[in-house]
């Protein structure tokens, strides 16, 4: 049953018939078509389905890297479907955590750069900077590869940077579309049991994944079908019937 | 976003693309180059001028003869005679030191030295209006003039023209003027020249004699020089001589003069006017590179948004705003310019050199021209880098993350 339907004031996540349309030429692509869906503080959930769902496209606007095309989403209590650019970037880089399947970092920049880049445009200074910086490399056991650039990373280790980049903030929400898709089922598992850890400590996760044993990590799975909800379910619940 | 970051970050931008960067300064470097080398040229040639302008005299105003007028159709040129001169001297009551000039191009000779040479007959006020002072012997005076006498001095180049002798040996002896002999009793100082005027190489022998013993007795007169004490007293001087000469002219009232009255800054206007049109032709060269400078600029930011376009969807992505990528830009684009600058400060101080070692001109780079300069190339950065830039600002993160 998970918290669909539920409002509460705790929700980290509120969604109200968020919709995206795609206008291209005649054609109108509807990706995502009215989301009511809402996640509490704390919780870890895996949102799955087939390809061309909607997922990522849901993802980017809960991550607020997208405006929807319509319907209301409420980020900590904030409506944030109606900001303006400059506002959502500060949201972005307040309480939003990213990581993409295909890392983003700057390929130019080294891991210690690449991890600080949030709180630069945080206006933090530098000594701070770099004190947090090294303290999230650390936990994600990268400790020794700071002054590396991503091309002299493995897939992993850049994931890791990603993953590093993406707390650095210490954001409320943290969101990773398709974290392991660009991985091996070995690393995919150390990542995955890094996002369990983090969850552990209280960290609100939500990840996008088409594999059903990455979902497993998860507590709560949300399946969307061409731009619905299909299905949401705990995961303790759920086992037999996955 | 912290303005050191944003420096930075330019910074290594330009750096990682150096060649590219450079080649796209060009414009700038030539354009500004060019800018150097004409305000050198025209701040040198200010100088001279004024150089020229304090050689020549302030205070002096030079009559020369006009066109002859009878009922709006010209005649010729008027003449100019010696009781123009004398009326002057008469009649300004002491307000000019006045004298005439008629000159000729003559042989000169003396032992077995021949040269040709710019005779000056003149009045002993002469020296004084254009402050001559002797190296060796005397001046004439006013009662050789009376007698008509054959005494020469002569300009500082002379006696090395008339076989290296020295001044000194040179008083006393006698030289040839058109076969005429003379008496050399001065040699002057070194002066210097001043526009089309060198003194340095010019006889000076009185006025009379040279109308009635070397001219064949015309008095026509080419100049008449008139100076006054200080420039204060010019506007006053200037209409006294136009009041003597009318008179002596029988002009009506209304009538145009036959004569000019000019100062020395407008007799040295004409003889810069060629400096003038380079000046003219630097500064379109400058225009048209700073311009195209410009819009090269412009097309290297707009490669520079392209390619780094994901860049900008990663920073957009993790908080930057628009203003911070905005100036992440516009910086980039004003490091370009400015490097450009700089360089082209140097290259124009370069020309600048080469034109004063191989062409002879004054140049001087001013500091403040420097600066403006580099200003000014900055103001360029801005103004092509802010369109590429808003661009990137205006980015959508989502579109910009996906381009390949
Ligand atoms: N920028 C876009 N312009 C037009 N259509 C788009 C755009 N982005 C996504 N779509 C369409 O929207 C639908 C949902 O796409 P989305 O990327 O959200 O799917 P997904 O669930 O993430 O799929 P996958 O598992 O393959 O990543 C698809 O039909 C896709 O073609
Ligand atoms: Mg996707």
């Amino acid at each position: 049953m998970g918290g669909e339907g539920t409002v509460s004031d705790e929700a980290i996540i509120r969604t109200q018939g968020l919709t995206k349309h795609y206008v291209l030429g005649a054609e109108t692509v509807r990706a995502v078509r009215g989301v009511d869906l809402v996640i509490e503080r704390g919780e870890f959930v895996a949102i799955m389905g087939p390809s061309g769902s909607g997922k990522s496209t849901f993802m980017n606007m809960i991550g607020c890297l997208d405006t929807p095309t319509e319907g209301q989403y409420w980020l900590n209590g904030q409506l944030v479907s109606d900001l303006s650019d400059d506002q959502l970037a500060r949201v972005r880089n307040r309480q939003i955590g990213f990581v993409f399947q295909t890392f983003n970092l700057l390929p130019r920049a080294t891991a210690l750069h690449n991890v600080e880049l949030p709180l630069i445009y945080a206006g933090i200074g530098s000594r701070e900077r770099r004190r947090r910086a090294m303290e999230k490399l650390e936990l994600v056991g990268l400790g020794d590869r700071m002054g590396h650039k991503p091309p002299e990373l493995s897939g992993g280790q850049r994931q890791r940077v990603a993953v590093a980049r993406a707390l650095v903030n210490e954001p409320a929400l943290l969101l990773a579309d398709e974290p392991t898709g660009n991985l091996d089922s070995e690393t995919s598992g150390e990542i995955m049991n890094q996002f369990e850890q983090l969850n552990e400590q209280g960290q609100t996760i939500v990840i996008v994944t088409h594999e059903h044993d990455i979902a497993q990590h998860a507590r709560r799975q949300v399946h969307l079908h061409d731009g619905h909800i299909a299905r949401d379910f705990l995961n303790e619940v759920a086992e037999s019937t996955a | 976003m912290l303005v050191f970051e944003i420096v930075m970050v330019a910074m290594g931008a330009v750096r990682a693309n150096i060649l590219r960067s450079v080649l796209t300064t060009l414009g700038i470097v030539i354009g500004i180059a060019a800018v150097i080398t004409m305000v050198a040229l025209g701040e040198g040639a200010q100088e001279r001028v004024q150089a020229e302008i304090n050689r020549m005299g302030t205070t002096v105003l030079t009559i020369r003869p006009g066109q002859q007028f009878s009922m709006g159709v010209s005649r010729g040129d008027a003449e100019m005679s010696i009781e123009d001169a004398i009326a002057l001297r008469v009649e300004s009551e002491g307000l000019l030191t006045v004298s005439p000039e008629q000159s000729s191009r003559l042989q000169v000779a003396y032992k077995r030295w021949n040269s040709n040479t710019q005779i000056m007959g003149v009045w002993p006020e002469y020296f004084d209006i254009y402050n001559h002072q002797l190296q060796a012997g005397r001046f004439f005076n006013q009662g050789e003039v009376q007698g008509r006498r054959r005494v020469a001095v002569l300009g500082y180049n002379l006696p090395e023209t008339l076989g290296d002798t020295p001044p000194e040996v040179l008083i006393g002896e006698t030289i040839q003027l058109r076969g005429i002999p003379f008496e050399v009793i001065g040699v002057l100082a070194e002066k210097g020249d001043a526009a089309f005027i060198r003194p340095d190489d010019q006889i000076f022998v009185p006025q009379s004699t040279a109308q009635y013993r070397v001219m064949g007795g015309r008095d026509r007169l080419g100049s008449i020089y008139a100076a006054t004490e200080t420039t204060e007293q010019l506007d006053m001087a200037f209409a006294e001589i136009d009041r003597i000469l009318r008179r002596e002219h029988r002009l009506k009232a209304g009538e145009d003069a036959d004569f000019n009255i000019r100062n020395s800054a407008d007799l040295l206007a004409t003889f810069n006017e060629t400096n003038q049109t380079f000046t003219m032709l630097l500064a379109g060269i400058a225009g048209v590179s700073l311009l195209v400078g410009g819009i090269g600029i412009m097309n290297i930011m707009l490669v520079s948004v392209t390619e780094r376009t994901r860049e900008i969807g990663i920073r957009k992505a993790l908080g930057a705003t628009r203003r911070a990528i905005m100036t992440q830009f516009l910086v980039e684009a004003l490091f370009l310019c400015v490097i450009g600058g700089i360089l082209g400060v140097a290259a124009g101080y370069g020309a600048a050199e080469m034109m004063t070692r191989i062409a002879q001109w004054d140049t001087s780079v001013a500091p403040g021209a420097v600066g403006a300069a580099i200003g000014f190339s900055a103001a360029v950065g801005l103004f092509f880098g802010m369109w590429p830039a808003r661009r990137a600002a205006l980015l959508d993160p989502i579109d910009a993350l996906r381009y390949e």
